[in-house]
């Protein structure tokens, strides 16, 4: 090789400078973004937060201390007394109108307190406050209750508290509670399961298992693909045909005699819970085929050679090693399903109901229709009550996954 | 996927002369029917989404009122006026849609890059919790943030008079942060699966970071990336709880974003949330636009299914 010479002066136009300096700039951008992503969640939170705690204002068309009994405060009357107290105060009519709608001896003390707290105390919130508000403009506050409200009671209420998880639903926003939505939601969610779990892991078992690689298996695979990426509101009108409509006798009970004498249809807890089942079983069936097919194929061969038939195999070895990820899919499915609006409004929830659910034919509500219909009311305090069943919602749904995360570690058994 | 059991002895003598036969096991064949059912029920669900629309959307388009032209071309939506113009609930969705990916393509390509390749790994054990978080919150209480805080900022921002109560603009911002998880997560799995090796013969040759990134890391993980933004796409088209909430009720052909506009998910959930008796042309109705919903979402999944197929690079 020659000897090239190398001049000292000669330099090599990299740009590195003017190159980092760019690389600099873009990283500073993704950077950015990053915290973008971060600072809506936080500021989603603190929205939430914000609302659901918080001065209000209210008053009270007849002042509750005043209907207690020789000392005793209303909420601690026996329920003789409360249904005289509520005789007295409220007129023949409407009372007779009452018992005709379910006999006094037959409701709960709770319910007759909820009774007179509707008709006779009447709340009404004049003004609500944000939670930043009320914690940095005390003073300013008090003093507009004073001018603008005179009767009105100022306290810092707290919109999540346990009546409020205990109280069922009321038009009146001070005394309303989530008690039906929370049971409607509950009882949903067990038919989804009940619905969806045997068939999604019978179905991944089926794909992983038994299944021979042809064209048919293949399209079941890639139909089971499409469908958990169909929107929800398309399964809620598959629901409304079949469950509602075309199976109006077996979901509304008809066939079984027990049908809700204020509607005879469908639009009950059975055809909500089969809706959702169809909705999440994708959902279930792919976990579980990636947790059957983690198990190690040794574990398989070792049963075969002891000589086990193919569901002896599957059922005394694969399921029990795969179950936490089976398991951990779904969880993640039941988180889903309880956070589904659309569907159930399709379907047709009930937009106003104030009795628990007690039966799969009964008409329900759930969680998130419930905060739906508060947000779409106009008045402020809706709103708030809306937010304190978001933390309600929200906790449910931190808890679940952080069950499944717990699960998704005792996964990590190594072979 | 499974394996046959039915070997025969390879020493010439037939297995039945040792002894040994295949016990009929009658259960076993119950069970492995029982399997059969549940692994062919999803089809039954593809079938049954299929008929009961296109049976209904017939009904629909059978009624007298309804004609196909009038409904592909028409641009006003109002059924006891006898208007079936697709086209307001066709533009909402559209626009609501479009601001989403203006906001989640970007952020979301973003996020994931910095995740994948400039963010040590302690920092994204903890950011990427954060980012499913994100991603698992219920949309009614992303409904609930647009209209609380999203509206009042737009509006304090551009001025009241400029943009109403509703709008499709703070319902699409909001879906933009919906879907921004989905899209970088995805995108993140896609260009944490292109190989060391490539990053590490561009840093050989010179490159800086960004030049890697950028030039040689994106383009491997391109099918991956392209798929993940049509399955947030089909995500965004089918979004309901967020447009329900805050972008309004009531079909508006209108291209500003600040005005109210109801998208066609918003207006199936209006209509059934009513009382609604069947057969009546609102019920069939929201069957026709579910129908529409169904075919567009389906071919967006196909589309970024075969492109994921067909483009992806395999590295041994």
């Amino acid at each position: 090789m020659t000897d090239l010479p190398l001049d000292p002066q000669f330099t090599f136009g990299d740009n590195i400078t003017r190159r980092n300096q760019t690389g600099g700039i873009w990283q500073a951008v993704f950077r950015a973004s990053t915290v973008f992503g971060i600072l809506a969640l936080v500021l989603l939170l603190l929205n939430i937060l914000n609302q659901s705690f918080g001065y209000v204002a209210y008053e009270a068309k007849v002042d509750p201390v005043s209907l207690a009994v020789n000392g005793v405060a209303l909420a601690d009357l026996p329920k003789e007394e409360l249904v005289k107290v509520l005789q007295a105060k409220i007129s023949k009519a409407a009372f007779t109108k009452l018992e005709k709608d379910g006999s006094f001896t037959g409701r709960t003390s709770d319910e007759i307190l909820g009774l007179i707290y509707e008709r006779v105390v009447k709340y009404e919130v004049k003004e609500t406050w944000l939670l930043w508000d009320s914690l940095t403009n005390r003073a300013r506050i008090a003093a507009e209750v004073q001018k603008n409200y005179p009767k009105a009671k100022l306290t810092f209420e707290s919109w999540i508290n346990p009546g409020f998880i205990t109280r069922p639903q009321s038009s009146n926003p001070v005394i309303a509670g989530i008690r039906t939505a929370l049971l409607g939601s509950l009882w949903t969610i067990l038919f989804t399961i009940l619905v969806a779990f045997p068939l999604g892991v019978g179905a991944a078992v089926y794909l992983e298992e038994y299944a021979v690689d042809n064209w048919l298996n293949r399209l079941v695979q890639t139909n089971i693909n499409n469908l958990a990426g169909v929107p929800s509101i398309v399964y809620g009108i598959l629901g409304l045909a079949i469950f509602v409509r075309g199976l109006e006798p077996l979901t509304s009970g008809a066939i079984f005699g027990t049908v809700d004498p204020t509607t005879a249809n469908g639009r009950t807890v059975l055809s909500a819970g089969f809706t959702l089942a169809l909705l999440v079983l994708p959902i279930i069936i792919i976990n579980s085929q990636e947790a059957i097919r983690a198990v190690p194929q040794s574990l398989r061969k070792a049963s075969y050679g002891i000589g086990a038939t193919k569901w002896q195999t599957v059922w005394s070895h694969v399921l029990p090693n795969a179950m936490p990820g089976i398991l951990t899919g779904t969880i993640l499915a039941i988180s889903r399903a309880i956070g589904e609006t659309a569907p159930l409004v399709v379907i047709g929830a009930s937009t106003f109901i104030t009795f628990d659910p007690d039966s799969p034919f009964s008409k329900f509500t759930t969680l998130p229709i419930q905060i739906y219909q508060w947000t779409s009311r106009p008045q402020a305090e809706f709103r708030n009550l809306a937010a304190a069943a978001i933390l309600v919602l929200l906790a449910l749904l931190l808890s679940l996954n952080a069950i499944a995360i717990v699960l998704r570690n005792r996964l990590s058994r190594k072979y | 996927m499974a394996e046959s059991l039915n070997q025969k002895f390879d020493n010439g003598y037939p297995a039945s002369r040792s002894g040994l036969h295949k016990r009929l096991r009658p259960g076993e064949a119950i069970i492995q029917g029982l399997l059969l059912f549940a692994g062919f029920f999803s089809i039954f669900t593809t079938l049954g989404i299929v008929y009961e629309l296109g049976k209904e959307a017939l009904l629909f388009f059978q009624m007298p009122e309804v004609t196909i032209w009038a409904f592909i071309s028409g641009t006003k939506w109002a059924p006891h006026a006898n208007e079936f113009g697709i086209w307001p609930l066709v533009s909402a969705t559209l626009m609501t849609t479009t601001i989403a990916m203006l906001i989640a393509i970007p952020l979301g390509l973003s996020v994931a890059i910095y995740l994948s390749e400039y963010a040590s790994p302690k920092m994204r054990d903890t950011l990427k919790p954060m980012l499913e978080v994100l991603a698992g919150i219920p949309t009614i209480v992303y409904g609930y943030f647009a209209l609380t805080f999203m509206t009042p900022l737009l509006r304090s921002i551009f001025g009241s008079g400029v943009v109403e109560i509703y709008n499709t603009a703070s319902a699409g911002l909001v879906m933009g942060i919906l879907i921004l998880p989905l899209i970088s997560s995805m995108t993140e799995d896609a260009l944490s699966a292109v190989p060391r090796s490539l990053r590490e013969a561009a840093y050989g040759m010179g490159a800086t970071k960004l030049e890697t990134a950028v030039q040689v890391v994106l383009p491997a993980a391109l099918s991956g990336i392209v798929a993940a933004v049509i399955v947030g796409l089909s995500r965004a088209i089918g979004e309901t709880m967020i447009v329900a909430v805050a972008a309004g009720a009531g079909p508006n052909f209108t291209l500003n974003p600040f005005k109210g506009a109801e998208t066609m998910t918003g207006h199936i959930v209006r209509i059934s949330g009513g009382d609604l008796s069947y057969d009546s042309v609102d019920y069939n109705s929201i069957f026709a636009i579910g129908l529409m919903l169904f075919v567009i979402t389906l071919t967006l999944n196909i589309i970024s299914q075969q492109i994921v197929r067909r483009f992806r690079e395999v590295y041994e």
